[in-house]
């Protein structure tokens, strides 16, 4: 089988690379979990596109959203994938928790590589399929509306950015059925991944879903800056835009520049293992070093890619559900650039460990434990705009104060961390497990999951269930606190990270703990189906057309829910800070233009589902040296290109008449809608219409 | 045109002012993606630096870079960056189309030769044993200077696509913007080559 049509035709694919014929081989439990896995992403496929060809959905979902250019879909695309992929890689981290607690001084039920596969696919897709296009899809949908802008400085760029993605993530599925995934971790540190001593496709998977990813999130950063930067309306200057542009803005930045570094050390480990170069390797001249600098230059900065637009998120939840002006705006922005800069001057405290001298470790301390100061000054202002505010504990509030005690406690075990000495004792340990996640789950998650309560009515035009959403957010507090604080102590007693058993019996109690903690977190994330379920359900109790429900502030809540495809009739004119909350206590800020005019909005465009998909099917082609099909696909990509640069009938016309029919109908629904005061906000009478107080 | 910043690089001519406002956001946009690219040759030049003791008993700078080919590959190039600006002021003055098109053949033709010339140093060098799988700084050494190399060809085959884009278009704003584009792109190129030049050939000359 070395030779002949079967490898020039499907490379080094052979049958022991399916789940379901290794599991039928050695039926394990361990290859019985894959085989499951794989059969869930087959069913769930199949069922997808059965489902689909059962509503006659597939050309209403192909010309109203795959091919659209829209922002505002283009955002809420990123957020659906986002939830996809937290389902799994949540339900992957139980699997690790009830491994780990069944493995005490006993084998467990994973088998070691299994369960390596299981933390490097974790990690993958909560950073770069979850988190990043959940906040990608949040800028998407915002930051445009909150400019007061038609659209993003780019859009078939976007598509293509969320297409790139969108392929990755594929792939990593892809992962679950045929071939397995790399067991490298998440960062996938050589020399371990290089040819020598992981020779199968996992890390062919991790670096080619890795740099796609890597390349949509490069040009999402260009395109929002572009956007921001080019695109405001008239009168919003840089200091009156809402802080949470200003956080999309300085991710963005970030995006633009941390980005490139992975892309870099994963196309040179990529050179090691296809063209026999030597970077990373053992022996003639390679140095691993190069790939832990080159990897923690983005990394770091991309833990703040991760946070900023949470913190903008916390920002206007905060400022909003307190009816209060944000405290300390300027402080706030400088506080973000702060830690944008700084982000990019400590990327060595990764691996204070690995035998540089200790000035330089001593160096990169400090400026580690420098970042607390502007986050500081970033809590101080939250809790400031709280006070003697008229705060409503609705969900997005509760998360934002759930943020604030959860990563003050993170930030101090970061403080710890950034101690050389300290970290000597810790290093490698649960204790940084606890630590990053006790960063990222109130840093990341929490931000997101209130991003997606606050702007969802936007989105969508109806209020998801309140208490299915405190169920939910109550399992996300308790769950996380029960499974991440026993790692602190486990850490602290020397239990090593991405460990799949343990032999020191005095573990126990604490990983039995932490399991408990992983199902509940597994129990909040299926309250957020369920809540989606019932608000879906009862959607027409709760429809804020109107699309003012919570007394808001800026200028995405003074057009209707869900927006019109252009998203303002006449371009707003912006005069202060909080444009819209303003406008309507000085007057009256729903009153129709006098005239209309025809504007245009960009054709939809197959382009970026092309390019998406034969890009994945690129990255599937270099995986299993296919190397015909890779040629084909890397042709079509230039192709479709060169095809697109020749497109000219790229925009459509919505006519003068037509945006004024839209207009009038939302004005007239306003009209006739009853404003409700604020301690009703999250009952039904909420049909978007604040009260203003008198 | 209202008096807002105009973008940086060459302007339309006073004639054509709903393209200046189109261009003004599409050519920010461009210069952020060159920065992100600088970015990535910034990182291979910091890796080239650090592995250039790599040589593991292999090929050395010394042994293998010729500086007169190199000097001749930084003249074509610099030669095809003045070509490129001779067709970008053609565009603004609106002087008749194959003006404006002779100067890109130029500038391809040009960048033809600069490849051809690149490949043959390549070709030498791997005659000599110099694979990138020799030695880390091989490696390195392949990653920095093809990558600029592969840089010029997406920017021959981006100037054939737009002479055909001339011909079917004629000069619309889309035409115009992307050949502003195009000018960033070539002239952003000739900067890179100046850093190969000194950081990776004339330094070999001193080791």
């Amino acid at each position: 089988m070395t030779q002949g049509l079967w490898p020039a035709l499907l490379g080094r694919f052979d049958w022991q690379a399916l789940p379901f014929v290794r599991a039928w081989e050695t039926p394990t439990v361990s290859e019985i979990i894959g085989a499951g896995a794989a059969s869930i992403v087959i069913v769930g496929a199949i069922g997808l596109m059965a489902l689909l060809t059962y509503l006659h959905a597939w050309r209403y979902l192909w010309k109203e959203w795959l091919t659209s250019l829209d922002h505002k879909r283009i955002g809420i695309m990123y957020v659906v994938l986002a939830f996809v992929m937290l389902s799994r890689a949540l339900v992957e981290a139980v699997l690790m928790r009830m491994q780990q607690a069944s493995a005490i001084d006993a084998p467990g039920f994973v088998e070691p590589d299994h369960f390596a596969q299981l933390f490097s696919t974790h990690g993958s897709i909560m950073i770069f399929f979850m988190a990043m296009p959940f906040l990608t899809g949040v800028i998407n949908y915002v930051t445009p509306l909150q400019i007061g802008a038609r659209d993003v400085a780019f859009p078939l760029l976007n598509s293509i950015s969320l297409w790139l993605t969108g392929g990755a993530a594929g792939l990593m599925m892809v992962s679950l059925v045929i071939g397995r995934f790399s067991t490298g971790g998440w960062s996938g540190y050589p020399p371990y991944t290089e040819l020598a001593f992981s020779p199968d496709v996992g890390p062919d998977y991790w670096i080619w879903a890795v740099t796609l990813g890597s390349v949509a999130s490069t040009l999402t950063g260009l395109n929002f800056a572009t956007t921001i930067y080019k695109m405001r309306c008239p009168g919003m200057t840089l200091m009156r835009m809402p802080l949470f542009v200003w956080t999309a803005l300085c991710t963005s930045i970030l995006m633009i520049f941390a980005m490139p570094p992975l892309t870099v050390a994963t196309a040179l480990l990529a050179l090691d293992r296809y063209l026999g170069a030597h970077f990373f390797t053992n022996d003639l001249g390679g140095n691993m070093m190069m790939y832990a600098n080159l990897f923690w230059l983005f990394g770091h900065p991309e833990v703040y890619i991760l946070i900023l637009p949470a913190f903008g998120v916390y920002s206007e939840v905060v400022s909003t559900f307190s009816s209060k002006e944000l405290y300390g705006y300027t402080s706030l922005v400088l506080a973000t650039m702060a830690i944008a800069v700084l982000s990019f001057t400590v990327w060595v405290h990764h691996f204070f460990t690995m035998g540089q001298n200790a000035n330089l470790n001593a160096v990169f301390g400090i400026a580690t434990m420098t970042i607390g100061v502007p986050t500081g000054v970033k809590i101080y202002d939250w809790i400031w705009t709280m006070f003697r505010g008229e705060v409503r504990f609705t969900v997005p509030m509760l998360y934002s104060l759930a943020f604030m005690m959860t990563f003050v406690l993170g930030g101090f075990t970061g403080i710890l961390l950034a101690f050389p000495p300290l970290d000597y004792l810790v290093h490698n340990t649960l204790f940084l497990v606890a630590h990053f996640h006790n960063m990222l789950i109130p840093g990341t998650l929490y931000g997101m999951l209130a991003a997606y309560h606050y702007w969802f009515p936007k989105a969508f035009g109806f209020r998801l269930n309140e208490r299915w959403g405190r169920i939910s957010f109550g399992c996300w507090v308790v769950g996380f606190y029960t499974a991440f604080m026993p790692l602190y102590v486990l850490g602290a007693s020397g239990a090593a990270r991405r460990t799949q058993a343990f032999y020191e019996p005095a573990f126990r109690p604490w990983l039995y703990v932490a399991g408990v903690g992983a199902l509940i977190l597994l129990g909040a994330l299926a309250s957020l189906f369920v809540q989606l379920w019932i608000s879906i359900r009862d959607r027409d109790a709760n429809r804020v057309f109107a699309g003012d429900p919570w007394d808001g502030r800026g200028l995405e809540w003074s057009v209707s829910a869900p927006p019109p495809e252009f998203n303002y009739a006449v371009l707003p004119q912006v005069a202060a800070r909080d444009p819209f909350f303003d406008g309507k206590r000085a007057g009256d800020p729903y009153a129709a233009p006098a005239t209309y005019e025809d504007i245009e909005v960009p054709r939809n465009s197959m382009t970026g589902p092309v390019i998406g998909i034969v890009g994945a099917a690129l990255a599937f082609a270099l995986v299993w040296h296919i190397w015909w099909l890779a040629i084909l696909c890397a042709l079509g990509i230039v192709a479709a290109v060169i095809a697109r640069s020749f497109a000219r009938d790229v925009h459509r016309t919505v006519t003068a008449a037509e945006v004024a029919r839209i207009d009038r109908h939302w004005r007239a629904a306003v009209a006739e809608a009853k404003p409700i005061p604020r301690h009703i906000e999250t009952t039904s009478a909420n049909r978007g219409l604040a009260e203003v107080p008198a | 045109m209202s008096d807002a910043v105009k973008h940086a690089g060459l302007n339309l001519g006073a004639t054509d002012e709903e393209t200046h406002e189109q261009a003004e956001s599409e050519l920010f946009g461009f210069w952020v993606f060159l920065m992100s690219d600088a970015v990535i040759f910034a990182l291979l030049f910091a890796t080239y630096g650090v592995m250039l003791p790599a040589t593991v008993g292999g090929p050395t700078p010394a042994s293998e870079y010729k500086i007169a080919p190199a000097f001749v590959e930084t003249l074509i190039l610099l030669t095809s960056s003045f070509t490129y600006g001779m067709a970008s002021i053609a565009m603004k003055h609106g002087e008749p189309r194959r003006v404006l098109l002779g100067w890109m053949g130029a500038t391809l033709g040009l960048g033809v030769v600069f490849l051809g010339l690149e490949l043959h140093d390549f070709a030498t060098m791997f005659g000599d044993g110099a694979w990138p799988s020799r030695s880390g700084y091989l490696s390195s050494f392949f990653a920095l200077v093809p990558l600029h190399g592969l840089h010029v060809l997406v920017g021959c085959v981006w100037l054939v696509v737009m002479a055909a884009q001339v011909l079917t278009f004629g000069l619309d704003a889309r035409v115009k913007i992307n050949l502003l584009r195009l000018g960033l792109f070539w002239h952003f190129l000739d900067i890179v080559w100046i850093a190969i030049f000194s950081v990776v050939y004339l330094q070999g000359l001193i080791r």
